[in-house]
């Protein structure tokens, strides 16, 4: 509870940082970074589900009203929920999941939280740009672009976990 | 009641999944269109603030670069004045009434404070809006040539279509043959430098270089730059050629623009809108 103040400030710096700087950044419109899904990746493993899909349609929201794609976003980060529900209930134990507040890299090891940002970060981008081209006739450049801007999003969401990296203290 | 509630508490997340999803789709789908009513955008007054206040701290560091574009288009206004005073001195010997010389499109210089070029669809924000006499669907030029065409008005700002956006055609001829096509950006071309201009007849010859301009079929008055061809016939079509151009503007310095006001807008809509209902 008391760090609710925390998770505000998270949402409207990530905001802040994807709609002002990274907006702005793109190799040749094939890699875009959407670092603001670093926000649903790692809240508690306790959120009930329906705080996490209103916030994941919130957080996606905002960044479409700045974006000029109402919805799209929005879209996107819904399907990053479930995805986000379902891997953890695959494969993080029930006891891990009490004991552990949150699935970040801290908490949970580099290695688990490399695969589960991966293939979520995955999915988000396959949905985003997916509907972003709404139509299957040039699906290649779609795939390439999906494949190309997960590398870039999982490269800037490790290093800015790593940047608050701890030693397990476990 | 009761095993239904079971079932909802069993499934909610796939359930709250779809309920998000769909309420996600609709507004999607129903943004989708080129004529948008609602203001969730940048022309909001509340996102384009935002912008605006970033905007003032950049524009602060390209001072100088701001500063030399606008030396530049001065004495390029200055080097037509001679001819637009020396044209004005026979007519005013002549005396004859000549609607040539009415002012037919207006400018209205406005400030960039949003702008995207790495996105699939971009779009501008400006500061000025429907106070100021903006209205949907007006030209947009920079010092330089095109930029694109208003989307969306709110009372002190306004959103612009840009060139680099899936859905705009612009027609434009090429400066020697007076060919034209309609010019576009996307579809597998995703460089904020180069455009395609399509539909232009296979038998025109067209040369490396050449001047590719607005052919005032459009809300443009004709003659405005666009830019520059590169490369002529791309995929080898068939009875069209596809030509690349690089474009004049830079879009990703672009710091103030002119929306064109036509003066016969208004008329040439009402006589076109005639069309249509026929």
């Amino acid at each position: 509870m008391e760090r609710i103040p925390i998770y505000i400030v998270r949402f409207i710096l990530l905001i802040f940082i994807q709609v002002f700087l990274l907006k702005n950044i793109g190799f040749y419109n094939l890699a875009t970074p959407f670092v603001y899904l670093l926000f649903i990746l790692i809240l508690p493993f306790k959120t009930p589900n329906w705080l996490l899909f209103t916030l994941s349609f919130l957080l996606g929201l905002s960044v479409d009203v700045f974006y000029d794609t109402l919805g799209l976003h929005a879209l996107a980060s819904t399907v990053l929920a479930l995805g986000r529900i379902s891997l953890i209930r695959i494969t993080v134990s029930a006891e891990d999941q009490d004991n552990e507040p949150e699935p970040s890299m801290n908490h949970m090891g580099f290695r688990w939280f490399l695969i589960y940002a991966f293939i979520l970060i995955l999915c988000h981008h396959l949905v985003l740009f997916t509907f972003e081209t709404f139509r299957l006739s040039d699906f290649g450049i779609t795939l390439l672009r999906t494949i190309l801007s997960s590398f870039f999003t999982l490269f800037l969401i490790l290093l800015s976990e790593l940047l608050f990296y701890r030693n397990k203290k476990r | 009641m009761r095993n239904l509630w079971i079932f909802i508490s069993k499934y909610n997340a796939i359930i709250l999944f779809f309920v998000f999803f769909f309420i996600s789709l609709g507004i999607l789908i129903n943004n989708n269109s080129y004529q948008r009513a609602s203001s969730w955008n940048s022309s909001n007054e509340l996102v384009a603030k935002q912008y605006q206040k970033i905007n003032e701290f950049k524009n602060y560091l390209r001072l100088r670069e701001i500063n030399d574009s606008l030396a530049t288009e001065n004495s390029r206004l200055h080097n037509l004045l001679p001819q637009l005073d020396s044209a004005s001195l026979s007519n005013q010997t002549k005396k004859i009434t000549d609607t040539v010389y009415r002012q037919q499109y207006r400018y209205l210089t406005a400030e960039v404070i949003n702008n995207s070029i790495n996105q699939k669809n971009n779009y501008l924000t400006i500061n000025k809006g429907s106070n100021d006499g903006i209205k949907q669907g007006m030209g947009v030029i920079g010092p330089n040539g095109v930029v694109g065409i208003v989307l969306n008005v709110s009372p002190k700002y306004a959103t612009i279509q840009s060139l680099l956006h899936n859905d705009t055609r612009i027609s434009a001829s090429l400066s020697t043959t007076k060919a034209f096509g309609s010019l576009v950006w996307g579809e597998g071309n995703f460089n904020s430098q180069f455009a395609i201009l399509q539909d232009v007849p296979n038998h025109i010859k067209v040369k490396k270089g050449e001047k590719v301009i607005t052919s005032g079929y459009s809300l443009f008055p004709a003659g405005i730059n666009i830019g520059r061809v590169v490369e002529t016939d791309l995929k080898g079509g068939n009875n069209f050629l596809n030509i690349k151009v690089i474009l004049s503007t830079n879009f990703a310095s672009l710091s103030y623009v002119y929306v064109i006001t036509d003066g016969g807008a208004r008329e040439k809509e009402q006589l076109e809108s005639l069309n249509k209902k026929e």
